[in-house]
Parts: structure tokens; C-alpha cells; sequence
């Protein structure tokens, strides 16, 4: 073993966008029949370090040896001669092609596309047996569940005789048993001598499947440990460079009156789609009530209804007086006014105006007030003290409230948005996403805020799809399927493996399911709505 | 309506499909790899222009239509230029084709011939003549099918055999080669493309080049078979109806053959007022004739007849994504 060749060997590599270094002198060695974690905040050069890879970017610096031969990877078409098969995080499949027709696309072996097709059909077979990788050759992409199109992914890459195959964040979209699925996958494939990368935040998933890994912050190596001899502690000091608390610490809630009081809530989207079937939950003041559920099941559509943006029906009562659900009464604005504050999903689009400074983007809904106004003008002076003062206390870095929001980090963004509504001292916090796209260091912050709300009496609403999130912030988890609540359970007493199931659309959470059982289930809620987000 | 009538009615909805038909095609090809092409109509005209303007000089009607191919792939290589390889907006680069065409080949004409912006009129080998095909003649007294072959099918200008060959020529091309799979792939999802090693560069430049292609023929049948030479703004509209009727085919070679007959049709009947008094017993004016294209397509558009849906990533220039 000790004297084969690296199936990857990196040496030096830099590379520079303007004045940011993305990647600095990274050397890195993966041995064959391996799977190699590289794991590192968001912005630590993981995902440019694979595009180097991969031919999307030239290195200023560096050497690549593939199966230790020298190996310049101009452009993907390179890479993948050079055996090198990469699967985004996005997919990059064609929504309206069949399964077979994405997999030859690129690797036609003529101009007419009959051959390629038939042959192509034979090997998927083959390659579908060999490593466990069910798809249908016929089903168009669009018809198609988020875990077959990943696997589409993977055979893509085999198809083309990939030896080494570079995974980026890809469990992302997945339910925990579609997770538990893809590593087996890919231990099949390590066991038949592919050597494989994958590039995740998730600490937990390096621990499980890898053999080495490596840490990577603000553009360097920080270090690579054989996984058996590394915790996931030390991975977490790695990454953010100090000591960094990996649980939330709580007290238990001691919860209050009746603050949020759900009930039969209705919204049918603009397709006529039913989104939200007859919701029913409450929230009391002093608690978190976590919604867990894969990404498109209506967690979005009840946020939406809720912060006052869609219209819905039935009832909703906020302190025991409804709130219109449409209506002039039923906007952001009427909702603001009864006390709710709303954190939404995608702070970029829904949250901030990215081309604004920061200190406009303080007042966003909250700008009619009496202390930002003086007469007919808003008061410029005013609103910036603001911003500094929050800025200040949120701990938003740089602290400079004249630059754009899209200038600052993904973690600071979010601790901009979550200022703005949470010193209003709302009775009732929406959040969505709390810290999608934060790094390590900002999202401890941000719990620690979400739990000294709580602990002040406040009724919160946290919508995540990380349901490690949902575990550590919550005090009730409720699990959302197909616009209906498929159960709740106290935080305390559940695990991800039982959540799992019930995101999945399984109630009967005491017996054993198979991952093809899940998978079904989850392509009949409307075909698979994780595919919209 | 008596079947002579109706034979004439369709022998010029053919003659009046045929452009729109390529341009559509022409239109078909640009966006179903990515590229919106609003400048079907100035490539058009600049072809009509310079088909009839090397016809008129050299005598030779392949030379004309040479010159006309050339000139609209020039413009297609500039859309090509301003929306692919510098990623500008498509619908301005094609707008500009629109005017730089319009005001371009009146003045080289006046220039070239001094006759008012127009070229002088085609005759003999400068023009596309009408081709009998074989037994025409002999079968004209057959009852039905003998008018049928002999005015509707046989008599047209090569022009049009070959618009109506390309139309399972492209659909043939597109969803039966390695070159078609990759356009529509780029068309939809450009990334699909460049991750599995093609150029998206070059298949686009490609389909816009097949554009400008379909474009000049669709200009040299303008001014050299339809019409006997060139005059200002010759191609009135057509590349602005062929992209209504791409959108009333969504975007399908068999569906746009039927849409440009369709909106052939309106252009013959506009001319024949009397046969629509006689179907239908009302006097309708031309010009309601001339909107319906546009009508129908906003009603396409809203969604009643069936959902159109372009090509995912079309009007989008593509940008490496990190």
C-alpha cells in the first residue's frame, strides 16, 4: 500500500480573486480506495479548491498529479479524461431530459444519438447493479425525486469512468434515511477502489463515513488527521481557529399563556395548489416551537402567511384576537404593528436589499416609525445611530453601517436581519433558516440569541431544515409533510431517526422502514416538492 | 367559395408561410439554445437587400442569394458577439440589428442604384422562377387532384420546397443527433453543458449561425421570389410575426410549420377580402387579418391554450457559477 501513488495529489496550489486569496499553498494527498473529507466554514475555499479541480478555474500557483502523473486541468473536459467526476451541490442535470439522455450528454460516442443511447442503457444497468444505484433510464428529470437525481449524478460521473468522484455538500437536500442511503453507496464504491471526495460542513458526516480529512480556513490547510484519530470537537476548533460550543446551552422552558393559536389553516398557492391542508399548532411565550420537515412540505407557505405575504384561511390568533389573513389588515406592516417580527428564509431576497447600505436596511418595515421620522423626512441621523448602536451589539463585523449588505458576510447579513426584528421585542419571532449559509463562529451567536429571546417570555417559530438545528434550539418539534403536520413530539424525547421518518410522510414511527418506502413516499407528496427550492 | 378559389387562397398561403416558416426556424434554433433573437426581422431585410442588389449586379440569382445568406450571418455573428462572447442583452443587441438594418440598406441602395432606396427589378436568371414538377401539365384536367398538383404543390420557387424540407430537417436534427441533445441542453441548462465538457460558447454560436443561415434565406426569398427585387422595409413585420408564431409551436419544428400555414393563411386572406364576405357573410378589414398573429400569440401568452414555456435558460447570458 505504502508505495502506490496518490490517486490526487495537490502541491502549492493559490488562487486569488482580486485581492481575496481564496486558496493559499495547499498541498493535500488522497490514496486511493479512500474517502477524503474536507471540511471548513463557508467562504474557507472548499468549493474553489474542488472548481481548481475540476477545470473551472486555472491556479495561479500550484501542481496537480492525478494517479501520480503531472496533470493540467484547463477545463472540465480535461478533468474528466483525467478520470475526475464531480457532483454539485447544485445539480446540474436538464429538468426536461429523460435520466438516459442527461447521462450521454457530453459523451455522445457519435453524432446520432440512437447508439448512445442503446449502449448507454446496457451500461447503466450494469453500473445500477454493481454499486446499488436504482434510477429509472426513462423518468424525465423534472418527474424525478431529489435523492434519484443525485444518484443521476453519480452514474453520470461513473458513465464516464470516473476513478475519482468529488462530492460537494451532498446531503444538503437529502432526508437523514436518503443520507444513510447515499453512504452506503458510497462505501460500495470505496470498496471497489474509487477514490472519493466530499466536501461538507456537517461534522457528524465526516465523522461517519470518512478516512482522512482535512481542515480548511480562510483559504488554508489547516490541518489533515485520519478521522479515527480526531473528534468532532477538534474539527470544530480546526475550522473556526477557537473554542467553539457545539451544543446550545439551555435551560428547560418554562412555558406561559397561549401566545400563537393555530388553527385549519388553509393557503392555496397562486397555481391553485393546496400548500398548507388544515394547520393546527399553538405556541406559548417562553417557548421555541421547531418545525422540522424537508425544504418545500409548506414550512415556507406558513412563514409566508404568518409574516403577513400570502393570503390564507381559517383561524389565527395572536394574544386571543384573530389576525385577518387577508385582506388590507393581513400585510407585513399589520403584522408588525400586532407585535410579530419575522426573520425570512432567504435573507437575500426577502430580508435585506443587498445593494442598500446596512443602516437602510435597519429600518426596512420599521421605517415609518416616529423616532426615524422628523416631519416629512426620515431622520438619516437617527436611523444611522440605530444602526451603530445594533451593529455594536450584534456584533456585526465590519461594524460600518455605510457599507452595502451584499459586502458583508453570510453570518453578518443574517445578525443585520435578526437585529432589526428582534429589538423590537416582538411577542412572537418568525425565523426561517436561521443560519443557512452562517459559518461556525455566528451561529452560536445567533442561537444564543434565539434561546435569551426565549428566555424573556417570547413565543418563537423556528423553521430549519437542519434538523440537528431543530434538536438543539427546540422545546416542541413539530414535523411538517406535504402542507400537514405530521406529528409532534417534545425535543427532548425524539431523535433525528424518528423526525426522519415523519418527514418523510410515515406516521408509524415504532417499526422498521426501508429507504425505497421513504423515497416513494416522498415523490407521491406532489412529486417531490424539495425540488422547487 | 368555389375549389378553384380555395386552391388560389392556399397556393399563396404557402407562398406567404415560407418566409415566416424559416425565420420561425431560424428563431427556433437561436433560442432553443439560449439566444433570444428579436432581430429575425433585420437579418431579413439586410439579406432581402443583398440578395437582390448581387442578383441585380451579377445577373445570377445564387450569387444573390449567397450575398443574402452572408450579410444575415454578419448580423447573427454581431448578436452573436454582443450577447454570447460579451453576455449583453439579447433583446437590445437585437433591436439594434432591427435599426441598423432598416436605415442600412436604404442607403446602400440609394447609393448603389440611386433609385430611391430600392434595387432595380429582377428578371429573368436574377430571379428564383417557379419550378413545374414533373407531370404538372399533364395532370391539370384531372378532377381534384389535378388543380391540387398543379397550382397548390407544383409551381413554387425552389425556395420553398427547401422551407419545407427544413421543417423535418430541424426536427430531425434536434432530437435525433448528439449536436441536437447538446443545443436543447444549452438551451435549458447551460451549467448541464460546460460540467459535462462542451463549450457553451461554441454550441450557441453555432445555433445563432444556423440562425443567420434560415434568416438569409428567408430574406433572398423575399426579394427575389416573392417579390421581384427589393424595396424599403420589404420584410414588414414577418420576423416579428415568425416569433409570434415560435411561441404559438412552443418552440417545436412540426407545431411551427402548422403556425407559420396558419399565419400564412391570414396574410392570403388579407388580400382576398371577397372570399371572407362570401364564407362568412361580413365584410372584415384587412388590418384585423394583419393583428390576429399578434392577438393570438397574447392569448398563447396568457396561458388559455396550453402552457408555452421557453427554453429554461433563455435571454440569459451563461456565467460560470463558482
Amino acid at each position: 500500500m505504502t508505495d502506490t501513488a496518490p490517486a490526487i495529489e495537490l502541491k502549492g496550489i493559490s488562487k486569488a480573486f482580486g485581492p481575496v486569496q481564496a486558496n493559499k499553498d495547499i498541498s493535500i494527498r488522497v490514496m486511493p480506495g479512500t474517502i477524503h473529507g474536507i471540511i471548513g466554514e463557508n467562504g474557507a475555499g472548499k468549493s474553489t479548491l474542488m472548481s481548481i479541480l475540476y477545470g473551472f478555474y486555472k491556479a495561479d500557483a500550484g501542481e496537480i498529479f492525478i494517479a501520480g502523473r503531472k496533470t493540467d486541468i484547463p477545463d472540465s473536459q480535461a478533468a474528466i479524461a483525467a478520470g475526475i467526476g464531480m457532483v454539485f451541490q447544485h445539480f446540474k442535470l436538464v429538468e426536461n431530459f429523460t435520466v438516459l439522455e442527461n447521462i450521454i450528454l457530453g459523451a455522445e460516442d457519435g453524432r446520432l444519438l440512437k447508439p448512445s443511447l442503446s449502449k448507454a442503457r446496457k451500461s447503466l444497468i450494469s453500473l445500477s447493479e454493481d454499486y446499488g444505484l436504482n434510477v429509472d433510464p426513462d423518468a424525465l428529470i423534472q418527474d424525478i425525486g431529489v435523492g434519484m437525481q443525485q444518484r443521476v449524478e453519480i452514474l453520470k460521473a461513473l458513465y464516464r469512468q470516473a476513478d475519482i468522484l468529488i462530492l460537494d455538500e451532498p446531503t444538503g437536500v437529502l432526508t437523514p434515511a436518503e443520507a444513510d442511503q447515499l453512504f452506503r453507496i458510497l462505501g460500495r464504491l470505496r470498496s471497489e477502489g474509487k477514490t472519493i471526495i466530499l466536501i461538507t460542513h456537517k461534522l457528524r458526516e465526516i465523522m461517519e463515513i470518512t478516512d482522512t480529512v482535512s481542515v480548511m480556513r480562510r483559504g488554508q490547510m489547516t490541518a489533515t488527521v485520519k478521522t479515527a484519530e480526531t473528534s468532532p470537537q477538534e474539527l470544530a476548533e480546526l475550522m473556526v481557529g477557537r473554542k467553539v460550543l457545539l451544543r446550545v446551552n439551555k435551560e428547560p422552558a418554562t412555558p406561559g399563556d397561549v401566545i400563537l393559536d393555530v388553527r385549519g389553516l388553509r393557503v392555496v398557492d397562486d397555481k391553485g395548489v393546496e400548500r398548507l391542508r388544515g394547520i393546527d399548532l399553538q405556541i406559548r411565550a417562553g417557548e421555541v416551537l421547531g418545525l422540522a420537515g424537508v425544504a418545500g412540505n409548506g414550512q415556507s407557505e406558513l412563514l409566508e402567511v404568518l409574516g403577513g405575504y400570502a393570503d390564507g384561511t381559517g383561524s389565527v390568533m395572536l394574544n386571543g384576537t384573530p389576525l385577518d389573513l387577508s385582506g388590507k389588515k393581513s400585510d407585513g406592516q399589520s403584522r408588525r404593528a400586532r407585535g410579530v417580527a419575522h426573520v425570512p428564509e432567504d435573507r437575500q431576497r426577502e430580508g435585506l436589499i443587498m445593494d442598500f447600505q446596512a443602516w437602510e436596511n435597519n429600518v426596512f418595515g420599521y421605517h415609518h416609525d416616529d423616532r426615524f421620522n422628523s416631519g416629512l423626512l426620515m431622520d438619516h441621523a437617527a436611523i444611522r445611530a440605530d444602526a451603530e448602536d445594533k451593529m455594536a451589539r450584534f456584533d456585526v463585523r465590519p461594524p460600518d453601517p455605510t457599507l452595502a449588505a451584499k459586502n458583508f458576510s453570510g453570518g453578518n447579513q443574517q445578525k443585520i436581519v435578526l437585529a432589526r426584528e428582534i429589538e423590537r421585542n416582538p411577542d412572537l419571532l418568525l425565523i426561517g433558516q436561521p443560519t443557512r449559509g452562517v459559518d461556525i463562529g455566528a451561529i452560536e451567536f445567533i442561537h444564543e440569541q434565539i434561546i435569551a429571546l426565549r428566555d424573556q417570555g417570547k413565543a418563537i417559530l423556528l423553521v430549519s431544515v437542519e434538523l440537528e438545528e431543530i434538536l438543539a434550539l427546540s422545546d416542541r418539534i413539530a414535523v411538517m409533510f406535504d402542507g400537514q403536520i405530521m406529528g409532534e413530539r417534545a425535543a427532548d424525547q425524539t431523535d433525528e431517526k424518528e423526525l426522519g421518518l415523519l418527514m418523510a410522510g410515515i406516521t408509524d414511527t415504532e417499526n422498521e422502514h426501508s429507504v425505497a418506502e421513504v423515497e416513494a413516499n416522498l415523490a407521491r407528496a406532489g412529486g417531490d416538492a424539495r425540488k422547487e427550492v | 367559395m368555389d375549389y378553384i378559389t380555395l386552391i388560389q387562397l392556399l397556393d399563396s398561403t404557402v407562398r406567404l408561410a415560407t418566409p415566416l416558416l424559416l425565420a420561425c426556424l431560424a428563431g427556433l434554433f437561436s433560442e432553443r439554445a439560449g439566444v433570444f433573437d428579436i432581430g429575425l426581422e433585420g437579418k431579413m431585410l439586410a439579406a432581402a437587400f443583398f440578395s437582390a442588389a448581387l442578383a441585380s449586379l451579377t445577373g445570377s440569382v445564387w450569387l444573390g442569394l449567397a450575398a443574402g445568406i452572408g450579410a444575415s450571418m454578419v448580423l447573427s455573428a454581431v448578436h452573436g458577439l454582443a450577447s454570447i462572447t460579451f453576455r449583453g442583452n439579447q433583446l437590445i443587441s437585437g433591436v439594434a440589428i432591427n435599426f441598423l438594418a432598416a436605415g442600412m440598406t436604404v442607403l446602400i441602395a440609394q447609393d448603389w442604384f440611386a433609385q430611391g432606396g430600392r434595387t432595380p427589378s429582377l428578371f429573368g436568371g436574377a430571379r428564383f422562377e417557379p419550378i413545374t414538377l414533373p407531370f404538372a401539365e399533364a395532370m391539370e384536367n384531372a378532377p381534384i387532384i389535378g388543380p391540387l398538383y398543379e397550382e397548390l404543390i407544383s409551381g413554387h420557387s425552389i425556395l420553398v420546397y427547401a422551407a419545407f424540407l427544413a421543417v423535418p430537417l430541424t426536427w430531425w436534427i434536434l432530437f435525433r443527433t448528439r449536436f441536437g441533445l447538446r443545443l436543447r441542453a444549452v438551451g435549458e441548462n447551460p451549467a448541464a453543458v460546460d460540467t459535462a465538457g462542451v463549450s457553451v460558447v461554441g454550441l450557441r454560436y453555432a445555433a445563432v449561425g444556423i440562425a443567420g443561415l434560415l434568416c438569409g434565406v428567408a430574406g433572398a426569398y423575399l426579394s427575389t421570389a416573392l417579390q421581384a427585387g427589393f424595396v424599403k422595409d420589404m420584410s414588414a413585420g414577418r420576423g416579428f410575426i415568425a416569433l409570434a408564431a415560435l411561441i404559438f409551436a412552443k418552440w417545436r419544428p412540426w407545431y411551427a410549420l402548422w403556425a407559420t400555414l396558419l399565419f400564412g393563411l391570414f396574410g392570403a386572406l388579407e388580400t382576398r377580402p371577397d372570399v371572407i364576405q362570401a364564407v362568412i357573410g361580413i365584410k372584415v378589414q384587412g388590418q384585423l387579418l394583419g393583428a390576429l398573429p399578434y392577438l393570438m400569440t397574447v392569448v398563447i401568452l396568457a396561458g388559455f391554450v396550453g402552457k408555452a414555456i421557453p427554453p429554461r435558460a433563455g435571454g440569459e447570458p451563461y456565467v460560470k457559477e463558482r
